[in-house]
């Protein structure tokens, strides 16, 4: 039972309390404490499984389940192992004895003309059928049982970064309320290393229909549901970018609700944290877009901190320059794309919900230089 | 059907009257039939013409994802294919299929000559029928008065609020909403039916432990529809009231549930998965033993663990709820029954393993169906543990991994199981033999296709790839397994137009079968092939679980060991 060794070792970060369930998790802790192996060991079906997945010459796509970089992510990989192993298992034993039967009692031509024994039943081997499963069934749950606990049970740490995530169709918007930010999209977290424990706590709703986020590498999945607030927490390990995208169908354009997660280190986030809680930047070179951005209806649901511009119906553009990409992470951003997303932005994002504008060629080219100018 | 007549065999009957008939005599016949086997053909032929609708729009979906960034169709066309296409085989393929079959044996196999309601029979039937082209006429007026017609977008599952007016404007949510009404009031007349006629109409004799399992397994789902539809239907009721009538029961923006619309559509929705695989273990429980020449090993066990399986889904229906937020202790719960129930459905697969065993195995074409679907339902089973585990379920929830899984069930079990049930018994159904070699091509271009499908769509589940989504970014990998994957749906395809072949060339043209091709011991083979209209010019009298056993092994009788 390699799997509980490295619960174990995680568990050395975060650690679990068991408050409000004490007398159903004693059966659980104890079987815990039957299975744990000293901590240094390591894990040999994880490294067991990454080694196939080498030798298979199977890359690791940026969105595998079986590359976690986040403690949560690392729980439930790690119990999906002890799962993989005893399903193939089950597998291999029971289709083994399927395909010796079928070759073995195969009917042969011209062989035997009476019909064979008939037999009816028998108590012991029914039996056996039944009890082997359910201690399997008894030890599955409650390995997944631990897991459960330990990640929706996790203690809220007060240093813990907390972010408001609404659920939009079809973009994310990200609020961190402590530090007065609003931004779209691009989620910056603060790295969570050993030394410095950070995680994050995402807060999450929807202000229209059912959606769901999913970072493959930090977490499972959370649905984000109008008039109910359920809460996730990530810890990212190491610097990077993590992507993801909506689970749960949420209209035409669905397949492109895309998340991206920056997990930047501590002083890096504190710079972006400190960047994008100044107010816009005022370019007096762009004053020309400015004005054509806030004599049209873009005011109506966007905002753009420091102007006329306060709309929430659409991503707070403030800090749209700082951002890598446009159109829920559809498109990278540059003046060409943000032009000719602001033009016909079904053109990148059929069924998106924001109307083109009709603006002129000139108008066009003074809005994006303005938008592109937004630091 | 009715040209076709037999010489009189066992309790069979006289060949009727033979004159050409016209066609509107003809159809005159079938529209007002209350004949439980003509109205369980036309079940089957309905159900049939909805797999070709249905399996098209599959297709269509698997070309547009074969590579990324595909813009073969729109995203508001891609959405009305995979809700059109899980509506259509949920609700109007497998249903209805399965009751066809239902309709078609359990009275047979119980020596009735009739369901115990025949004309409650054939309104299910009509209205069943009347939901399914409701559904297909949204194609034209989904839209009413907004413009060009729509057909429903809202995924089978249909959450809301998606399904509120403000964002599914029109009216194609409301064909969904009463197609789907109307499917379900045909389903509880005939589960009424079905379990009428087993309590009650049983011949002389037949003990419900001397019941076929066919019968059985037909009874307990028949109890699941009653206890499972009504929910449906309520949600469904409950939707339309929020659409038109001002009520709030789903409308977030009101302070309604989202989540109420949930837990109401899968304690219908997952007991649903058992409703349709039971017929499919039903037809496995006659066809392995017939070509293993062996009585079904543990009958007791068999019965014991379907109903133990009926009562058991009821509790499991928030196992797809797992990233809903619902807290630990719900979660632990649901992980722990849907574990459960892997032990009397895992009691099934070892029952049929010990059927086999000791057997002398004919590799008909059914038995061949068969077996595909003794080793694919296994790893279904396998593939449903793994989604159990809730953890793992907060990964794979919702990603191509659960598409694949349910397709291993529905395709690679319960399809595989209907195809055997064709090839055995359509000779009874039509007097004909179905072609054995274009069966064979059936049943490996079929078997190819599904292993490129289903097995290879495991794969982009596992490396983050939601469902539902019209097309995918270039960049995570899934082209590649998509690729194979949509290159598996065009076996299928081809597979499925053989079988379509198959049915019709034989019909006029097939080895004639006789009352008893297979040498088999269940009552409906004592009888003539087709049945006559009352089945059985003497009501039969059994006195074990395989009556023609009996009859031709006087030596040694079921009776003596039962």
């Amino acid at each position: 039972m390699s799997f509980a060794a490295t619960q174990t070792t995680v568990e050395g970060t975060l650690p679990i309390s068991w408050s409000g369930h004490e007398m159903a998790l004693g059966a659980l802790n104890f079987f815990a404490h039957l299975t744990r192996l000293p901590a240094h060991n390591p894990a040999p079906l994880p490294a067991l499984f990454h080694a196939l997945l080498s030798a298979l010459l199977i890359d690791q796509p940026p969105t595998s389940l079986f590359a976690p970089e986040a403690t949560p992510a690392h729980y439930i990989f790690d119990l999906s192992m002890l799962v993989l192993a005893i399903c193939t298992a089950i597998f291999l034993v029971v289709a083994g004895l399927l395909a010796y039967a079928l070759v073995r009692f195969r009917h042969r031509r011209g062989f035997t003309v009476r019909e064979p024994a008939q037999i009816y039943g028998s108590t012991q081997v029914e039996l056996s059928w039944t009890v082997i499963p359910i201690l399997i069934v008894v030890v599955l749950f409650l390995a997944t049982a631990r897991v459960i606990f330990v990640t929706e049970n996790a203690p809220h740490p007060s240093n813990a970064l907390n972010v408001v995530v609404i659920g939009h169709q079809y973009w994310w918007e990200y609020r961190y309320p402590k530090l007065g930010i609003v931004t779209a999209n691009e989620l910056h977290v603060p790295v969570s290393d050993p030394h410095h424990t950070r995680p994050t706590y995402l807060t999450m709703s929807s202000a229209d229909t059912d959606h769901s986020f999913w970072v493959p590498r930090l977490a499972g999945k959370m649905d984000v549901i109008p008039n109910k607030v359920n809460v996730m927490w990530i810890d990212p390990e190491k610097a990077g970018l993590f992507l993801g995208q909506c689970a749960q169908y949420c209209g035409v354009e669905h397949a492109k609700m895309l998340i991206r997660v920056y997990a930047d280190a501590p002083a890096d986030f504190a710079k972006w944290a400190a960047e994008q809680a100044r107010p816009a930047v005022q370019d007096p070179s762009a004053a020309e877009g400015r004005a054509v951005f806030e004599r049209n209806a873009c005011i109506n649901c966007h905002t753009i901190s420091g102007t006329l511009a306060h709309g929430t119906f659409g991503p707070n553009l403030s800090h749209l320059a700082s951002r890598d990409t446009i159109a829920s992470g559809s498109v990278p951003l540059n003046p060409a794309n943000l032009r000719a997303f602001i033009d016909d932005p079904a053109h990148f994002k059929p069924g998106v919900l924001m109307p083109a504008m009709h603006l002129n060629q000139h108008d066009l080219d003074a809005v994006t230089k303005y938008l592109m100018t937004l630091h | 059907m009715a040209t076709q007549t037999q010489p009189p065999a066992g309790t069979g009957t006289a060949p009727a009257l033979q004159r050409h008939r016209g066609f509107f005599e003809v159809m005159q016949d079938w529209i007002t039939t209350v004949d439980h086997k003509k109205i369980g053909i036309m079940y089957i032929t309905y159900a049939l013409i909805f797999l070709l609708v249905a399996g098209v729009e599959a297709l269509l979906i698997r070309i547009q994802l074969a590579v990324p960034n595909n813009t073969f169709v729109s995203p508001e066309v891609f959405n009305r294919l995979f809700t059109m296409h899980g509506t259509t085989m949920v609700f109007f393929v497998g249903m209805p299929i399965l009751f066809g079959f239902g309709n078609y044996l359990v009275p047979l196999m119980v020596g009735a000559r009739d369901m115990a309601f025949p004309r409650l029979n054939a309104f299910s039937f009509w209205i069943s029928a009347f939901g399914g082209m409701l559904l297909y006429f949204s194609y034209f007026a989904g839209s009413g008065l907004y413009g060009a017609g729509t057909a429903p977008d809202v995924g089978w599952f249909a959450y809301a609020p998606l399904t509120a007016r403000v964002f599914s404007p029109g009216h194609s949510t409301d064909y969904w909403t009463f197609s789907i009404f109307l499917s379900g009031i045909g389903s509880i007349g005939t589960a009424l039916n079905i379990v009428a006629t087993t309590l009650c109409m049983r011949c002389p004799g037949m003990k419900l432990n001397r019941m076929p399992l066919l019968v059985w397994l037909y009874l307990v789902t028949s109890g699941l529809v009653f206890v499972t539809i009504s929910p449906l239907t309520a949600a469904q009721i409950m939707l339309c009231i929020d659409r038109y009538l001002g009520g709030h029961f789903f409308d977030t923006q009101a302070g309604g549930s989202a989540v109420l619309w949930m837990h109401f559509f899968w304690i219908f929705g997952h007991p649903e998965v058992y409703i349709l695989v039971l017929p499919a273990f039903a037809f496995a429980n006659e066809i392995i033993p017939v070509f293993s020449r062996k009585a079904i090993f543990g009958y007791p066990a068999m019965v014991a663990a379907t109903v133990g399986i009926g009562f058991i889904s009821l509790s499991v229906w928030a196992h797809h709820m797992f990233t809903v937020g619902m807290g630990p202790g719900p979660n632990a719960f649901f992980t722990f029954s849907t574990m459960v129930i892997a032990v009397p459905t895992g009691i099934k697969i070892f029952n049929w393993l010990a059927t086999l065993w000791g057997g002398n195995i004919h590799f008909t074409v059914p038995m061949m169906f068969s077996i595909a679907f003794l080793f694919q339902f296994l790893i279904a089973g396998l593939t449903g543990i793994i989604l159990s585990v809730s953890p793992f379920d907060w990964q794979l929830g919702n990603s191509y991994f659960v598409v694949a899984h349910f397709h291993y069930v529905l395709v690679g079990a319960i399809l595989f199981m209907i195809f055997a049930a064709f090839y055995y018994w359509y000779p009874k159904m039509s007097g004909r033999m179905l072609s054995n070699a274009l069966g064979k091509w059936h049943f490996w271009l079929f078997f190819i296709g599904f292993h490129l499908t289903f097995d290879f769509m495991h794969v982009p589940g596992l490396m983050g790839m939601p469902r539902r989504i019209y097309t995918y970014e270039a960049d995570r990998g899934w082209g590649f397994w998509n690729l194979i994957v949509s290159s598996g749906a065009i076996f299928q395809a081809v597979a499925v137009l053989i079988f379509a072949y198959n049915l019709v060339v034989s019909y006029f043209k097939g080895e004639t079968a006789g009352p008893d091709p297979w040498d088999a011991w269940t009552l409906e083979w004592s009888t003539s092939s087709p049945p006559p209209s009352y089945n059985f010019a003497v009501i039969p009298t059994v006195e074990s679980r395989r009556p023609l056993w009996d009859l031709k092994h006087p030596e040694e009788p079921d009776s003596q060991y039962e």
